[in-house]
């Protein structure tokens, strides 16, 4: 495989990674636009384990999942007051400020970023890309998800019919961070070199439009929103110039098309030929 | 407090949203494998009630007990836990979800509590069973795999009350049951909620119905502006002056 | 630090707090009245600075060049709402919300195409001279921008609250649904309510690039962001608390650059805007609490 494909093809499993960590927070109703904050620390924590502590990777992955984990169950508790946009704007502002946080964190280098760690193959990468895909996918069809759904569908129903749905929210809030902390630690053993801007709201978007893009309602959407996320503007390239502009007018055209992002139950369910029911 | 026959007690309850009493002091008990009804005329602060029963609000004074046991305070879903489930005026059932995944959503998860996290699949068993049974009550089997939004009201409202029941409650919450029903779906589900009475659950209903009031429910309470104004026997008050006199030219 | 330069400082604070009030209450239209965070808004304001500044090097008098970054924000709003929000009105907000992310992307690459990425500036003789106060210098630009945005603000004001259109804009903003039993045409009054946001977000622009003497294709991002927190701070449904919230956050911002370092300051305002959603989310100015907006 050539280092160019290599390349996309690392880049789309930690963007689904990203994608992922959205992706179970948006399944209890919860929208968050600072995904990006919790990739930072799982990339500035690991890189530390790695580099200044000389924890092998994966045990320092686990690690800053751990961590971010916690950090994500905290900003649950205050998240529980917000909702829609008012939760969507707050989150914005969190991850703006682990950014301005790591900008001023001289010990890992401030403004100029932080380097010396190791690269990281494409096989490593999809190898935690691969499993925690499976493991939303199987979560998917289990008695807890169904209780997600229902914190989604009509939380004051969920519930009244006995469902704690403070906790699932906490948890998804948890869950995610933990999840982005493993694409942002993956992220910065793949680049060997990060620096805040790297973990701003554009990120956080990106991650957002994955989901979007690629269905929100089932796990696989995440891997479909991101491999076009990165091999779309590989594919406009003879557009030069004007390649993002096409990017955004596709953009548009897709949420006006298939508001629900290209893979929904439906498709899902035919494309796997799921049986009927269970 | 525990008075073996009664089932659930409002005690002195009070509620006041921002100066305004919606509830003052209103005091109801619901006997155990009996009917209850709340009537009164809109506004009279009924589905406050239910709201302060189900913990979707707390009372600003008062008690609630169930079975002997406080309730004031807890989270609403302690509160189902706790053997309460109720339907809503406005049909809530969830959007993403088929008729047979609301059967399986409200049920407590027994054994392990690393079941929960594995495919519904591999631990299909009592949840499944008691889903079926729920199915073939309310005679929902051919719906089982439709979007339960997608079928029409009267179906909607069996399926909101198929999940109510599949939490095993003790006491059963209907607001407004049988809105935009006609008289043949009315009826069968009077036939439906004396069954269920008969096999030990106590029911609460709101109801607009008069009819359909007086002869299902062994107990009345009535409420106006937010006050118990009469309670008792369907008789007593159909016949109590002071419920004419609040009812007079807003009741059909 | 001396009085001069404090005052300096002021100055300096309230003239960039009288830009980020323009965008937050540009923001706060879209928002009050649909619910829906128009993330176009941020670069509306910048191709509004972009033309602005390209009709002032073409040696425009000042007002033609505001009118112009004003005129093309608002018809490009309209673009917007007619492609990106219409069609989406069903939708859950966070789906029109991603259709104005595109045409975020769209303008930012095409004012990347047509300017350079890299930053235009502006020429000394076209900035206007300094008026001197013993050691305080307040370049006139500075109180045009400050002057331009009360103008703006009080325009905008006397539409919302003494006009029939406002009345409609306000109706809406109120209860879709009862507006139109009214008689109110909804529709007409969202795509006027996308002008409106247009019209501030394209005057800001050309006042914050005077301001800064220059500008970049990327200056919506992060101006834009902060015009979040200041709508936030303001309180969104408020639409007024920007006129307090703005110069508040343009003097904190000014304050925490001269005390702790100018990277400390994102830190400060997006952690005000997080505790004011969580304590507050009525804004500052307080008023009827209001309600968490519709479920994403």
């Amino acid at each position: 495989m050539s280092t160019y494909y290599a390349g996309l093809l690392a880049d789309t499993g930690i963007l689904m990674l990203g994608a992922l960590s959205v992706y179970i927070i948006l399944a209890t109703g919860q929208l968050s636009l600072g995904n990006a904050g919790f990739m930072g620390i799982g990339a500035y924590v690991a890189s530390w384990l790695t580099v200044e502590v000389g924890l092998p990777l994966t045990a320092a992955l686990l690690i800053a999942a751990v961590f971010a984990g916690i950090v994500g169950v905290v900003i649950g508790f205050p998240a529980l007051r917000l909702k829609g946009i008012y939760l969507a704007m707050a989150t914005l502002g969190f991850g703006e400020m682990v950014r301005s946080f790591f900008l001023n964190f001289e010990p890992m280098g401030g403004a100029g970023g932080f380097s010396g760690m190791a690269h990281v193959s494409v096989g490593y990468i999809w190898l935690w890309a691969g499993g925690v895909l499976i493991l939303v996918s199987v979560l998917e069809r289990s008695r807890l998800w169904l209780e997600i759904r229902a914190t989604h569908d009509d939380e004051t129903a969920a519930s009244l019919v006995g469902l704690n749905t403070t906790a699932t929210k906490i948890g998804a809030f948890g869950f995610g961070a933990a999840v982005a902390a493993i694409a942002g630690g993956l992220f910065a053993h793949h680049q060997v070199y990060i620096e805040p801007a790297n973990f701003g709201f554009e990120r956080s978007i990106d991650l957002v439009l994955a989901v979007i893009l690629g269905g929100s309602t089932v796990a696989p959407g995440a891997l479909v929103g991101a491999a076009l996320l990165v091999m779309l503007p590989e594919t406009l390239r003879f557009l030069a110039d004007w390649r993002l502009a096409a990017f955004g007018t596709l953009l548009i055209l897709v949420l006006l098309v298939r508001r629900q992002g290209i893979l929904d139950r439906g498709l899902f369910r035919m494309l796997t030929l799921r049986r009927q029911g269970t | 407090m525990s008075n073996p026959g009664i089932l659930l007690s409002l005690i002195d309850v009070t509620r006041t949203f921002g100066g305004v009493q919606a509830l003052s002091n209103v005091s109801l008990d619901v006997h155990a494998g009996g009917i209850t009804g709340i009537i009164g005329p809109n506004g009279a602060g009924k589905t406050t009630t239910f709201n302060i029963i189900t913990g979707a609000y707390e009372p600003t004074a008062g008690e609630i007990y169930l079975s002997g046991q406080r309730m004031t305070g807890l989270r609403p879903y302690q509160i189902a836990r706790a053997g309460i489930a109720r339907t809503f005026q406005n049909i809530r059932l969830f959007s993403s979800m088929t008729v047979w995944e609301h059967l399986l959503v409200a049920q407590r998860p027994k054994g392990a509590a690393l079941s929960r996290f594995l495919p519904a699949g591999l631990s299909k068993t009592q949840a499944a069973v008691e889903a079926e049974r729920a199915l073939t009550f309310f005679g929902l089997e051919k719906f089982r795999d439709r979007p339960a939004r997608s079928l029409p009201y009267g179906l909607q409202r069996k399926v909101e009350m198929a999940r109510a029941l599949t939490a095993k409650p003790h006491l059963l919450l209907l607001d407004e049951p049988i809105a935009g029903m006609n008289h043949e779906e009315a009826e069968e589900l009077r036939l439906l909620l004396l069954k269920l009475c008969q096999d030990g659950l106590s029911i609460l209903l709101i109801e607009h119905d008069m009819t359909f009031v007086m002869n299902l429910c062994e107990r009345l309470y009535v409420l106006d502006f937010g006050r118990l104004i009469a309670k008792g026997t369907p008789d007593e008050v159909r016949t109590d002056p002071v419920v004419l006199d609040a009812y007079l030219g807003s009741e059909a | 630090m001396s009085g001069a330069l404090l005052l300096q400082q002021v100055v300096n604070g309230l003239t960039l707090g009288a830009v980020y009030t323009l965008i937050a209450l540009s923001f706060s239209l879209v928002m009050g009245i649909l619910g829906i965070l128009n993330l176009a808004i941020a670069e509306l304001f910048m191709i509004g600075g972009y033309v602005g500044f390209t009709l002032i090097m073409a040696g425009a008098p000042l007002p033609v060049a505001i009118i112009g970054g004003m005129v093309v924000a608002a018809a490009v709003s309209v673009v917007i709402e007619k492609i990106g929000y219409e069609p989406l009105r069903d939708a859950p907000a966070i789906t029109p919300m991603l259709s104005t992310l595109g045409f975020s992307i769209i303008l930012q690459n095409i004012a990347t195409n047509l300017w350079g990425s890299d930053p235009l500036q502006l020429p000394d003789d076209r900035l206007g001279s300094r008026i001197a106060l013993g050691e305080v210098s307040i370049g006139t630009m500075q109180l045009l921008v400050i002057g331009a945005s009360i103008f703006l603000v009080a325009a905008l004001a006397f539409i919302i609250q003494r006009t029939t259109l406002g009345r409609a804009l306000r109706a809406v903003a109120e209860n879709r649904d009862v507006a139109r039993l009214l008689g109110v045409r909804a529709n007409h009054i969202l795509l006027i309510a996308f002008i409106l946001s247009g019209v501030m977000a394209g005057a800001a622009g050309v006042l914050i690039s005077l301001h800064y003497a220059a500008i970049t294709p990327y200056i919506g991002v992060e101006t834009g962001l902060k015009a979040i927190a200041v709508m936030v701070v303001g309180g969104v449904t408020r639409t007024w608390g920007a006129l307090l919230a703005g110069p508040l956050i343009g003097l904190a911002e000014v304050a925490t650059i001269s005390y702790g370092g100018s990277q400390i300051r994102d830190f400060v305002v997006y952690g005000l805007m997080i505790l004011i959603l969580l304590v507050r989310p009525q804004g500052l100015l307080g008023g009827a609490r209001s309600d968490h907006g519709p479920r994403v």
